[in-house]
C-alpha cells in the first residue's frame, strides 16, 4: 500500500500537525519507504494468532473509589501559558 | 584515578570514615562536567544549587552518625524524559523547553531515598525517538571515545555522562534499545529491566507497552545496586508488576557453571559487522572457559521485529503525544486563529522532524481502514516474536548476541535516512517486544570504538542476567577501560 499527498494531508489534520509543502513531500517519501518495509509483515500468516497488546497478564487495574486530595490549584497552573481567575485560558472553542 | 573509579564499597567506607564527603563527590562531578561537557554535551540542565544544598545536608546527616546504603552520596544523572520536581524537564524538545514539573518520577524518588544526588538532566533524542542522540532539539551529544561519533540513543546523554566520568551512574529509558545501544556504543553497562519491574510513573510516555527505565553504569555491580533501588510495585503505575523483588546483588557470585546459553543465528548473520561478531565469539569462549555451555539457536521471526516495532511504537506514540496541545503546559504558539489552530501551531512549532514523522506513521497505522493491516497485524506478529523467546527459554537460561550490528557511527552519517537508522535496533527491538530483561556489557573494541554484548533473560529473571554479566566482567577488563578525553 502506498500513500498519496492527500493521505499525508489527511493524517496531518488528524494529528493536529501543520506541515509545509516541503515537509509534506519529504514525509510522503519517507513514510512510503517505511510502509513498504512494513508490508513485510503480510508475509506471515497470522489468522490464528492472538494480538499482544500488553506483555504482562494484567487486566482492569483499578483502585477503590475513595476520595483523595487533589492537586492544589497553584501547582495545576504552574506551567499554564495563559491563566485568569484560577482557570487556563484558550481561544474560543465554539464560533 | 577519578573518584568515580572507586567501587561502591570503598566510597561507602570512606564516606562513613570521614575520609570523603558527599560535597567532594558532587563537586568532583561538577568539575568533570565543566572540564568535558563543552565537547561531550551530555547535559541539558545542571542542578548545581540544589545538589550542593543536598550534599551539605547529607554531610551533616553523616556527621550525626548512622549507616547509609551503598548509593548514598553518589552523583547521578537523570535522562530528561523523567520528571524532576522544580528542575526543568524538556525531553530534549522545544515543546517542553519551559516545563517545570510539579512532581518527581517514582524512580527519581526512590533514588533520592537511597541517597543519590541528582546533578543534572541528560540529553536524549527528542521524546526518546531516535538511536543516535542527533534528534535532540538542543544539540547532539558526542561519544567520549571519539567525539566525531554518536553516543547512541535515545539515552545518549545518560551513556556519555557515565563513560566520561561525569556522574557515578545515570538513569535512562529503553523502548526499542535506548539504554542498551548507547551503553554498547559508549563501552558501559546498560540494563533494560523486564517490562513492569520499574515504575513508569513520571517517565514521559513514548510507547506505553514498551517503555522501561533502567540504569547505565560503569560495571555490573553498580547496575545491580541501582536496579535494587528503583525496582518494585508502584500503585501509581497501572502497568507496574506485583512481583517480589529478589536481592539482585546476591546474584553476583561469579559462578556460571552449567549455564545454558542460546545464540540466535539471526543475531550473527548478514548485516553484523565482522569485528562485532568476533568480539561476541570471543565472549562465548570466555563463557565456555567458565563452565557455561552455548549452542546456536533460531528465533525465526526476528526479521519481522523492526517492522512490527515501528508500527506499534509509533501508534502508541501518536496517542501519547496527543497530550502536547499547548493548553496546560509547554510552549504555546502565538496568535492562533482558533483552538484547533492552537493545537496545530503549538505542536508543529514544538516538535522536531523525527517526532512528527512517527506521529504521522502512528496516526496512519491506527486510522480507519488501515488499523487491521498495520496495527493489529503488528500486534499479532508481536505474539509470534514473544513466542520465539518463550520457546527458546524452555531449553536455555539466557540468550546472547551483539547489542548492535555495528559500533558507533559518525555524527551526520545516517541522519538523511530514517530507515537505516531504524535497522540499527535489530538486536534490541525483539527483546522489547517480548518485554523481557536484557543487559549490554562491554566486550571488545572495533578500531577504538566499544562493542557491546547483549545478555537476554527470562521475564523477571534479572538475577541470572546479572550473574552472567558479572562473571564475564570478573574475567575480563573491558569495563575498566576509559576513553581518553
Amino acid at each position: 500500500m502506498s500513500i498519496t499527498l492527500k493521505d499525508v494531508e489527511h493524517v496531518a489534520a488528524l494529528a493536529r500537525l501543520e506541515l509545509s509543502e516541503q515537509e509534506k513531500e519529504q514525509f510522503l517519501g519517507q513514510l512510503n519507504a517505511i510502509l513498504k518495509y512494513a508490508d513485510k509483515l503480510s508475509e506471515l500468516n497470522t489468522d490464528d494468532v492472538p494480538p499482544t497488546s500488553h506483555v504482562l497478564p494484567m487486566t482492569n487495574v483499578m483502585r477503590e473509589d475513595e476520595l483523595h486530595e487533589s492537586l492544589p490549584l497553584d501547582k495545576v497552573l504552574l506551567n499554564a501559558p495563559d491563566e485568569e481567575d484560577g482557570q487556563i485560558r484558550v481561544p474560543a472553542v465554539l464560533e | 584515578m577519578s573518584l568515580f573509579d572507586m567501587r561502591l564499597q570503598e566510597i561507602h567506607n570512606k564516606l562513613h570514615g570521614k575520609e570523603l564527603s558527599v560535597t567532594e563527590l558532587v563537586e568532583a562531578s561538577f568539575a568533570r562536567i565543566a572540564e568535558t561537557d563543552s565537547s561531550i554535551r551530555a547535559f541539558i540542565t545542571l542542578n548545581e544549587d540544589n545538589a550542593r544544598k543536598d550534599a551539605a545536608a547529607m554531610d551533616e546527616a553523616l556527621r550525626q552518625g548512622g549507616e547509609r546504603g551503598l548509593l548514598f552520596g553518589l552523583p547521578a544523572g537523570i535522562k530528561d524524559n523523567m520528571v524532576t520536581e522544580g528542575l526543568l524537564t524538556t525531553c530534549a524538545s522545544q515543546f517542553l523547553s519551559n516545563y517545570n514539573p510539579i512532581y518527581d518520577a517514582t524512580a527519581v524518588t526512590k533514588l533520592k531515598e537511597a541517597g543519590a544526588v541528582t546533578v543534572g538532566k541528560l540529553n536524549m533524542d527528542e521524546f526518546a525517538m531516535g538511536g543516535s542522540n542527533e534528534n535532540s532539539s538542543y544539540y547532539p551529544t558526542r561519544n567520549p571515545w571519539n567525539t566525531d561519533y554518536v553516543p547512541g540513543g535515545s539515552s545518549g546523554g545518560s551513556a556519555a555522562a557515565v563513560a566520561a566520568g561525569q556522574v557515578y551512574f545515570s538513569l535512562g529509558s529503553d523502548t526499542g534499545g535506548s539504554i542498551r545501544q548507547p551503553a554498547a556504543y559508549c563501552g558501559i553497562v546498560g540494563l533494560k529491566p523486564t517490562y513492569g519491574l520499574v515504575s513508569r510513573y513520571g517517565l514521559v510516555a513514548f510507547a506505553s507497552s514498551l517503555d522501561q527505565i533502567g540504569p547505565l553504569t560503569k560495571n555490573v555491580e553498580d547496575a545491580a545496586y541501582v536496579l535494587q533501588a528503583i525496582a518494585g510495585y508502584d500503585k501509581r503505575d497501572s502497568t507496574s508488576a506485583s512481583v517480589d523483588i529478589p536481592d539482585y546483588t546476591a546474584a553476583l557470585t561469579g559462578d556460571v557453571k552449567g549455564l545454558r546459553i542460546g545464540v540466535p543465528k539471526e543475531y550473527l548473520g548478514q548485516g553484523i559487522d565482522p569485528r562485532v561478531k568476533e568480539a561476541v565469539m570471543n565472549a562465548l569462549r570466555v563463557y565456555e572457559s567458565l563452565g557455561a555451555q552455548w549452542e546456536e539457536i533460531s528465533l525465526p521471526h526476528t526479521e519481522y521485529a523492526i517492522a512490527a516495532y515501528y508500527l506499534l511504537a509509533s501508534s502508541e506514540a501518536s496517542s501519547n503525544l496527543a497530550r502536547f496541545d499547548g493548553v496546560r503546559y509547554g510552549v504555546r504558539a502565538d496568535n492562533p486563529d482558533n483552538l484547533i489552530d492552537l493545537y496545530r501551531k503549538s505542536r508543529s512549532q514544538g516538535f522536531g522532524p523525527e517526532v512528527k514523522r512517527r506521529i504521522m506513521l502512528g496516526t496512519y497505522a491506527l486510522s480507519s481502514g488501515y488499523y487491521d493491516a498495520y496495527y493489529l497485524k503488528a500486534q499479532k506478529v508481536r505474539t509470534l516474536i514473544k513466542g520465539d523467546f518463550d520457546q527458546a527459554f524452555k531449553q536455555y537460561d539466557l540468550i546472547l548476541g551483539p547489542t548492535a550490528p555495528t559500533p558507533a557511527f559518525r555524527i551526520g552519517e545516517q541522519v538523511g535516512d530514517p530507515l537505516t537508522m531504524y535497522l540499527n535496533d535489530i538486536c534490541t527491538i525483539p527483546v522489547s517486544l517480548a518485554g523481557i530483561p536484557a543487559i549490554s556489557i562491554p566486550c571488545g573494541h572495533a578500531d577504538g570504538l566499544p562493542v557491546g554484548l547483549q545478555i537476554i533473560g527470562k521475564a523477571f529473571d534479572e538475577s541470572t542476567v546479572l550473574r552472567a554479566a558479572h562473571a564475564f566482567e570478573a574475567n575480563t577488563d573491558y569495563h575498566l577501560q576509559r576513553p581518553a578525553l
